[in-house]
């Protein structure tokens, strides 16, 4: 494969004894939309901090960019899972953003007039820039993940990592998150998304890395979301899910958190 | 020489101690480690008597060393217990910190016996009113103030320089330590930093205060300010101030009525932090009925 971003080669995490991804090897190619599933628990969320290297593999090795991810920090961007901070913390939605400019080597130096400017775009770019002033619990569950996006654009990087950005939004952010996804496609940037919805996997993912402690599939996603693979990562819960998901579907049930904005 | 310059120095040095904690303890408060602060002021004891024992001098460096040695130890059983062993947070403070305490109480015990000058009440509950028995004298009556204060006021500064300096680095390892790993920034050195500050500032304020007050000094005024500001650096300084007015109110009262002047301290600190606590709640309970009447 020619421009790699990712070559995740045999990679094995256990916490306490039992295996959390066991012989996990894959490749992605620079400038794709990739999504990793699988059912809960199948470490996609460990999967995703062993490529940064915030969780450590027993065996197995990572490369970014066909090298180590510590010389390559300043051109990857991370959005965490929301529920993983504490939302009550005392700070503002601008200073969440400007996070984003921090890095190993100036963590002492002050915050430049540039580093500003390139928040004020990026929260320009979810459209929460009339928020910056706001303390992060006087957000709603949409806006809280779109300040961790526009943190994560701040960084200007060329590879993101986003956990779980559609997990409990509103149509809104899932609109805003969507479009700022395919402009970053668009851009040539590479995008490794978790994900758990099955239904939407199609329309978002040119690549999809298929989980269930094991790899069971990785590359285009007509390739990898066949029955097969599907019933071998969900086994008999998939056909389960599926018809909760019919059955939602025709009953129209809300799905999603209601928006605040709509008030 | 006046009292009223003795009763100053005294609200002056409680002020220092009580500044120091609470710029540490907001950032404890918010990491969720402010009983790692209990741990830290009472398990260092050992590693005072220790120390101690293995010096015997009653320089303060020296017991410094072994107590900051005991805080980080401390500091990595937690750790270990929490993350590798798996135990619940609360089990592995109260695990290691009641552990590491009755060493030191055994050792306090058994070596004091020798007729070592170490007292046992001192270390666990200090008196602020005996620190003007220490003054510090230049040229034999140029009084500048008791022996306690400059113990701690090095350390406020220090402190102090610390967080300035190490501002964006304490923030965000303290509000998102998996981001902060993801741009290459060490969660480790910061937490260890902080903690080691932390027993350093117990340790200093040991004399004046002692082991089990400095918590309350460490964690009651930062969370009052939590309760009434929304920013950091405005908690920072809310902290130092209530640390600050209970330290007059608690001299005042403890003067008034002979009590112990640390405990009526942090007595005051408790009596702030209740108000404050009403007061959110009215604020809170009000602001709720505008969102509905609207």
């Amino acid at each position: 494969m020619e421009n790699k971003s990712i070559d995740v080669h045999n990679i094995t995490v256990s916490y306490s004894g039992a295996p959390v991804l066991w012989d996990v090897d894959f490749e992605l190619p620079t400038g794709v939309l990739a999504g990793i599933i699988g059912p809960n628990g199948s470490g996609k969320t460990t999967l995703l901090k062993t490529i940064m290297n915030i969780v450590k593999p027993v065996s197995g090795n990572v490369k970014v960019f066909d090298s180590n991810i510590d010389k390559v920090r300043n051109r990857i961007a991370y959005v965490p899972q929301r529920e993983s901070v504490d939302w009550q913390f005392p700070i503002s939605v601008m200073e969440v953003v400007l996070m984003g400019r921090y890095s190993g080597k100036n963590l002492f130096k002050r915050t430049t007039k540039a580093d500003k400017e390139i928040a004020r775009e990026a929260l320009e770019s979810v459209r929460m820039l009339e928020f910056k002033d706001r303390q992060i619990s006087e957000l709603s569950g949409g806006q809280q993940q779109r300040v961790f996006i526009a943190r994560a654009l701040a960084q200007k990087a060329d590879l993101y990592f986003m956990d779980e950005p559609f997990a409990g939004v509103d149509m809104a952010t899932e609109k805003t998150i969507l479009e700022i996804l395919l402009k970053l496609k668009d851009e040539g940037k590479t995008v490794l998304l978790v994900h758990h919805d099955l239904r939407t996997v199609r329309e978002f993912f040119d690549y999809t890395i298929l989980l269930n402690t094991r790899l069971v599939a990785a590359g285009k996603t007509a390739e990898v979301l066949t029955e097969e693979n599907l019933n071998s990562a969900y086994g008999a819960r998939l056909t389960l899910l599926e018809e909760v998901g019919k059955e939602i579907k025709k009953k129209d049930f809300p799905l999603r958190e209601k928006d605040f904005d709509d008030k | 020489m006046n009292e009223w310059i003795f009763d100053i120095w005294t609200i002056i040095t409680a002020s220092t101690v009580a500044c120091t904690s609470a710029i540490l303890g907001s950032f404890l408060v918010l990491r969720k480690k402010a009983m790692v602060g209990d741990a830290i002021s009472h398990s260092v004891l050992p590693g005072i008597v220790l120390a101690y024992i293995v010096s015997e001098s009653r320089a303060s460096w020296v017991m410094l060393i072994g107590a900051a040695v005991f805080g980080v130890l401390t500091n990595i059983i937690i750790e270990f217990l929490n993350k590798k062993a798996k135990m619940n947070a609360d089990a592995s403070i109260g695990i290691t910190f009641t552990w590491l305490f009755a060493i030191g109480v055994i050792l306090l015990a058994y070596f004091t016996e020798g007729g070592i000058d170490l007292d046992q009440e001192c270390v666990l509950f200090g008196e602020i009113s005996m620190i003007n028995l220490d003054k510090v004298l230049v040229d034999g009556n140029l009084y500048l103030g008791p022996y306690a204060f400059w113990f701690i006021f090095p350390v406020f500064i220090i402190v102090l320089a610390f967080v300035v300096f190490g501002f964006k680095g304490l923030k965000i390892t303290s509000f998102n330590e998996d981001y902060a790993a993801s741009l290459g920034i060490r969660n480790g050195f910061w937490n260890y930093a902080l903690m080691s500050l932390v027993s350093l500032s117990t340790v200093m304020s040991f004399e004046s205060v002692g082991a089990i007050l400095v918590v309350g000094f460490l964690v009651i005024p930062p969370a009052s300010a939590y309760l009434l500001t929304k920013r950091l650096i405005p908690m920072i300084v809310l902290g130092c101030v209530f640390g600050i007015l209970s330290s007059i109110i608690g001299f005042y009262f403890a003067k008034s009525f002979n009590l112990s002047i640390s405990g009526c301290i942090v007595c005051a600190t408790g009596i702030i932090f209740l108000v404050n606590l009403i007061y959110s709640i009215i604020r809170d309970r009000s602001r709720k009925n505008i969102s509905i009447a609207q």
